[in-house]
């Protein structure tokens, strides 16, 4: 596999570190007028999705990681793994574990395309498109009329995800949401 | 930014008046003082032998220089009077929020002051250009918490203690001997260990490396965790400045870089005999920076590198 050196270090460069597949950044040059000049560097750990610093002599390199990011589309789960397709014709597919849908999962249904994040040709995060939209199975009955109020009540999604919506919202309507906000945005 | 737009300047008008005036009000500064401008060449046959500075080298083998001290201090071994120079210096693979690998350098050398004089002198200039304040003093070893350790290890720390300085200005001293470059070594009875031959052991090796008690009668200035200015009392022994090279350069083939001829003329004209003199370098675009308070040089310079 190919090694990245610190001046190559830019931010979404895909390199392992200690293992793990991760994403530059933020690279910042360190150096005393008459010393030895670093490389002070923020990775985001694609796993785990938390943020690592390192600090690298200048010069020294690191492997770089197989990872790519894809559309795929959510066909189903068969109880442990979420089974997406790629939208390119290939119908190429791919099996997300539990741990790598489950920011996305709360979000979505079947025939969804994602960003699947691949490493070595595996699934290990997947994010939900940034608007989807979703049937209410379970809410109070929505006040008629009620349109400018502004309170808002609990209603339960198709995906068993609970969010807060206007009040006028009722069983059966199909929502727009923010999935980054995971806030209702209006009836779809 | 589309390719399109790639011709623009990376500064504003308002940084390039902020420059202006600042260069003008330093040229003041030393006209007051009866300090002369000179300009040595950029361009040079040989540059410095310094492990952790790598000069750019043109296709005809010359090279551009990382500082003009080596011209500057031939110039003082001819009888210059005291001199500054105000004009762009080259790093080879410096680059960075706060590194350009072409950038100005305001050097200045003033005969018969030493480290203590020069830093008072480096203060009124600072007042001067980002307006009045208290100066703080700090030796390496208590901003470092040691002078033991791998270079690199030092570095890093130093690095980090300098970031963490925080909004003050702060003059740091007493390097350890190791890491004087130019600067005279003095041990702890305050008596200088580089101009009589005396630096050297009873073996003959260099003995500011080990002693304890050394340091470089050297001093940075830091202001809000930037590096300013880098300051020594000169050291004018050549026999010393020769062994200096040679220990550099074994450095440089250590690490598996090229090492750089020695500069001869500069050798022969401190043989010559080097006045007693203080020098000081100050990075001008940082200190643009500071005065518009913009936290990265391609904010004041009008073309940044990348």
């Amino acid at each position: 596999m190919a090694r990245y050196a610190t001046n190559e270090f830019r931010a979404g460069l895909k390199v392992l570190l200690e293992g793990d597949p991760c994403s530059i950044l933020d690279n910042e040059f360190v150096k005393p007028g008459k010393g030895q000049a670093f490389n002070r560097v923020k990775f985001r750990n694609l796993k785990t999705g938390r943020v690592w610093e390192r600090t690298f002599k200048s010069g020294e390199s690191i492997e770089a990681a197989d990872v790519m990011e894809l559309s795929m589309e959510y066909l189903y789960s068969d109880g442990e793994f979420h089974h997406f397709m790629k939208t390119d014709g290939s119908y190429e597919q791919a099996a997300a574990s539990a741990a790598a849908v489950a920011e996305a999962l709360p979000w979505i249904k079947e025939q969804d395309v994602c960003q699947v994040t691949l490493w070595n040709d595996d699934p290990i995060s997947v994010t939900a498109p940034n608007f989807v939209t979703l049937e209410v199975t379970e809410t109070d009955p929505g006040l008629k009329g009620d349109t400018a109020a502004g309170g808002t009540k609990p209603a339960t999604l198709s995906t068993g995800t609970v969010i807060r919506v206007p009040l006028f919202v009722n069983i059966g309507d199909v929502l727009k949401i923010d999935t980054r906000s995971g806030e209702y945005v209006s009836r779809a | 930014m589309s390719l399109h737009d790639d011709w623009r300047p990376t500064c504003s008008v308002a940084a390039l008046r902020a420059r202006a005036k600042l260069l003008a009000q330093t040229r003041a500064f030393f006209a007051e003082r009866d300090v002369i401008e000179v300009q040595t060449p950029t361009l040079g046959r040989t540059s410095v032998t310094e492990p952790q500075i790598e000069s750019l080298r043109t296709q005809c083998g010359a090279f551009l220089q990382t500082s003009p001290e080596h011209y500057m201090k031939r110039l003082l071994a001819a009888g210059a009077p005291s001199i500054y120079q105000l004009g762009p210096v080259y790093r080879a693979g410096e680059s960075g929020r706060l590194h350009q690998e072409e950038f100005t350098m305001l050097e200045w050398y003033r005969l018969g002051f030493d480290d203590q004089a020069l830093m008072a002198e480096v203060s009124d200039l600072i007042d001067r250009l980002l307006g009045p304040a208290s100066y703080e003093r700090m030796t390496y070893e208590s901003l470092v918490g040691t002078v033991h350790g791998e270079p690199a290890e030092l570095d890093l720390a130093y690095a980090e203690a300098v970031g963490a300085l925080g909004s003050v200005r702060c003059f740091v001293t007493d390097y350890p001997a190791n890491q004087a470059a130019l600067a005279r070594v003095r041990g702890d009875g305050g008596q200088f260990r580089g101009d009589n031959g005396h630096f050297r052991g009873d073996n003959g090796h260099f003995r500011g490396d080990n002693a304890d008690d050394a340091r470089a009668a050297r001093f940075e200035l830091i202001i809000d965790g930037v590096e300013i200015a880098n300051g020594y009392h000169e050291l004018t022994d050549a026999v010393e400045l020769g062994a200096r090279m040679a220990r550099d350069n074994q450095q440089r083939l250590d690490a598996r870089r090229e090492p750089m001829a020695p500069d001869e003329r500069l050798l022969a004209a401190m043989e010559a005999g080097l006045p007693e003199c203080a020098g000081v370098a100050i990075g001008v675009d940082r200190l643009v920076m500071l005065a518009l308070g913009a936290s990265s040089l391609a904010e004041v310079v009008p073309f940044a590198d990348r």
